[in-house]
């Protein structure tokens, strides 16, 4: 992916959390503990869980529609993020081959299963992340995590850095930009380069920092940063979370897709 | 080399968090009581400066192909460790939101695998007594490359650990291990070649800015390094063993949690026709592991819960029958339900209430 594309993706996930639907006007708070709640349902799932799974992606589904977040976007997000995990999860049928059962035929063993247990919870969980930050705004996070008890400096360093990222990308934007213009194949992209341009922007960093801080004086810096929206844990909050609460329990004490699988033969 | 949410089981990543944020929480106290707030926009700036410069890419001697840094020695050595880690810590956070790497649960094992071995053990333990205050560029330049590659050593290290106690991956330790470390000696001779660099042309340019992060931080001795890292393996261990000792008294912690809210495992039943109907229902099909445990292998103690969960293959061909049947039917209808919501959403205009 080159600099540019991760650079308008950043700026497009921004631009999202500002929409104005029944997901975004919730509270952080609540988007941020059942997305929490969420994630560690779904980890909690056995190794050798996959019908337990399915039905959770009722919640992603449900945060698409409802925060009308286009679908494809997220997923080629989902799709390209480090795949650290499927190439671990990639070992399992080669270590466990021992057969859980044959269908039709075809012999299943426990380490596919596994796998594809790995590849589910990796799709739940990076799309639930992926979709937290694209129904809410950074700052709103920012003062959910602050209402929940993160240390103040840290929210504060999540802030600044968020609001920087923009400038000081636009600024490595250009050195990329100046030093691809210069360079000629491979000539001038090596280490020596890399190291130049990186301690350059360094240095600029730091004095664009003690600008920074001269102006914040001159505005009446306190060591806090505010924010000007104010949020409410509202009604629908409650609701929403409670709703939340109550189905991640039942999906995950109770086996629906072997009830409705259950049923359906039943009636076929 | 981010750990991700799905190799994890909610004990490991708890117990990782743990760890983390009372580092966190040290550190923020440490560099409250210790800096000026001219600080607070330096390392703000300075965190998205890492990211900026995570995103240029440059070709990796000797191969063709290119990489990127992480960033957290270069961080520990202008900024020192508390406040390197603070913004390491930060980095990492927003990473794993708008990127998405690793995810949330996996957040704490992250920060703590590439922030707190840099800035809490290789800065006080490698680095500093490598360098003893001399700054001539051959010294930073030893110092950095040793302390990189130590420090993403331990980091894969605990990668490694993480999965295996987690218990979702089959990898054999031995295996994981050696697939783990080399990789990341080379990455990490990259990353000290380039840490080394960039402190040399900053000292190079602004010799003051890491004279006087080195020069600031008399508080900062090893002793008291060693104190605090000791403490917080103390935590991450004892949240650790606590939430698996549950999670193994127990078939697993939420219904442990769940059983302290009722009273018992389950939810209050009411005696609904439908409700019996579902119940024996269940009890026919038996399919989710936890539920038919409960009664092969009641004691407590028969097992750890690792060790329970692998005997869930007692299928035969027409459960898996309706496993599959059971899992297509409810993913399509999750989807109409959603496109159904699109469609409304579209009819509907903005004035609809969702």
């Amino acid at each position: 992916m080159s600099f540019d594309e991760q650079y308008f993706k950043l700026g497009y996930i921004d631009t999202l959390s500002y929409k104005n639907t029944f997901i975004h006007r919730l509270d952080p708070r609540t988007k941020v503990i059942a997305t929490l709640a969420f994630v560690v349902t779904v980890v909690s799932f056995s190794k050798y869980a996959i019908t337990g799974l399915v039905p959770f992606f009722l919640f992603p589904v449900l945060m698409f529609a409802l925060g009308d977040i286009p679908v494809w976007f997220i997923l080629r997000k989902v799709l390209v993020v480090s795949v650290f995990a499927v190439f671990v999860g990639m070992f399992n049928p080669l270590f466990d081959s021992r057969v859980m059962f044959s269908f039709h035929g075809l012999q299943v063993t426990g380490g596919w299963i596994s796998f594809l247990s790995i590849i589910l919870k990796f799709l739940l969980t990076i799309s639930a992340a992926l979709l937290l930050i694209a129904t809410t705004s950074f700052p709103g996070i920012c003062h959910a995590l602050r209402k929940l008890g993160v240390p103040e400096l840290f929210i504060c360093q999540l802030l600044f850095l968020y609001r920087y990222i923009f400038v000081l990308m636009e600024e490595a934007m250009r050195m990329v930009r100046a030093r691809e213009m210069r360079s000629f194949g491979a000539r001038g992209q090596g280490l020596r380069t890399f190291v130049s341009l990186i301690g350059t922007l360094f240095l600029r960093t730091i004095e664009r920092a003690e600008r920074i801080y001269q102006s914040m004086l001159s505005r009446g810096f306190t060591g806090t940063m505010h924010i000007a929206k104010a949020y409410r844990f509202g009604g629908s909050d409650l609701v929403c979370l409670a709703v939340t609460g109550i189905a991640l329990f039942i999906l995950r004490t109770y086996d629906i897709v072997g009830i409705i699988g259950k049923q359906a033969e039943r009636m076929f | 080399m981010h750990m991700a949410d799905s190799l994890l089981s909610p004990a490991v990543g708890a117990a990782f968090w743990a760890g983390t944020s009372s580092a966190l929480a040290y550190s923020a106290k440490k560099c409250k009581a210790s800096m000026d707030e001219k600080m607070i926009p330096l390392m703000g700036v300075l965190g998205a400066f890492i990211f900026a410069a995570q995103m240029i890419n440059f070709t990796i001697p000797g191969t063709g192909s290119s990489g990127h840094i992480g960033g957290g020695m270069i961080l520990a050595v202008i900024l020192g460790p508390y406040a390197g880690f603070i913004v390491m810590a930060s980095v990492l956070t927003i990473q794993a939101f708008f990127f998405a790497d690793g995810g949330l649960l996996a957040l704490g094992c992250n920060i703590w695998n590439l922030g707190i071995y840099p800035c809490f053990i290789v800065y006080p333990l490698i680095y500093r007594p490598l360098v003893k205050g001399r700054n001539t560029s051959r010294r930073i330049a030893i110092a950095s490359v040793i302390s990189a590659v130590v420090g993403l050593q331990l980091g894969a290290f605990s990668v490694v650990l993480e999965t295996i106690f987690s218990g979702r991956s089959e990898l054999p330790f031995t295996t994981f291990v050696l697939l783990m470390q080399p990789v990341h000696l080379a990455i990490g001779l990259v990353e000290g070649l380039v840490t080394a660099g960039v402190i040399n042309f900053v000292y190079a340019a602004r010799p003051e800015i890491i004279e006087s992060i080195a020069s600031a931080r008399p508080l900062v001795t090893d002793l008291s390094m060693k104190k605090v890292f000791g403490g917080l393996l103390v935590v991450a261990v004892f949240t650790g063993g606590v939430l698996s000792w549950f999670a193994s008294a127990n078939p697993d912690g939420l219904e442990w949690s769940i059983a302290k809210t009722f009273g018992k495992p389950e939810l209050p039943e009411r005696n609904s026709r439908i409700e019996a109907l579902i119940k024996s229902l269940q009890n026919k099909t038996a399919f989710l592991p936890d539920y038919s445990f409960k009664k092969a292998e009641g004691s407590p103690d028969s097992a750890e819960a690792g060790k329970s969960e692998t005997s869930w293959p007692a299928i035969e061909a027409g459960t898996s029958a309706s496993g599959i049947i059971g899992s297509t039917l409810v993913l399509v209808s999750v989807l109409l339900i959603g496109v159904v919501i699109k469609l409304l959403r579209r009819k509907g205009g903005r004035n609809r209430i969702i």
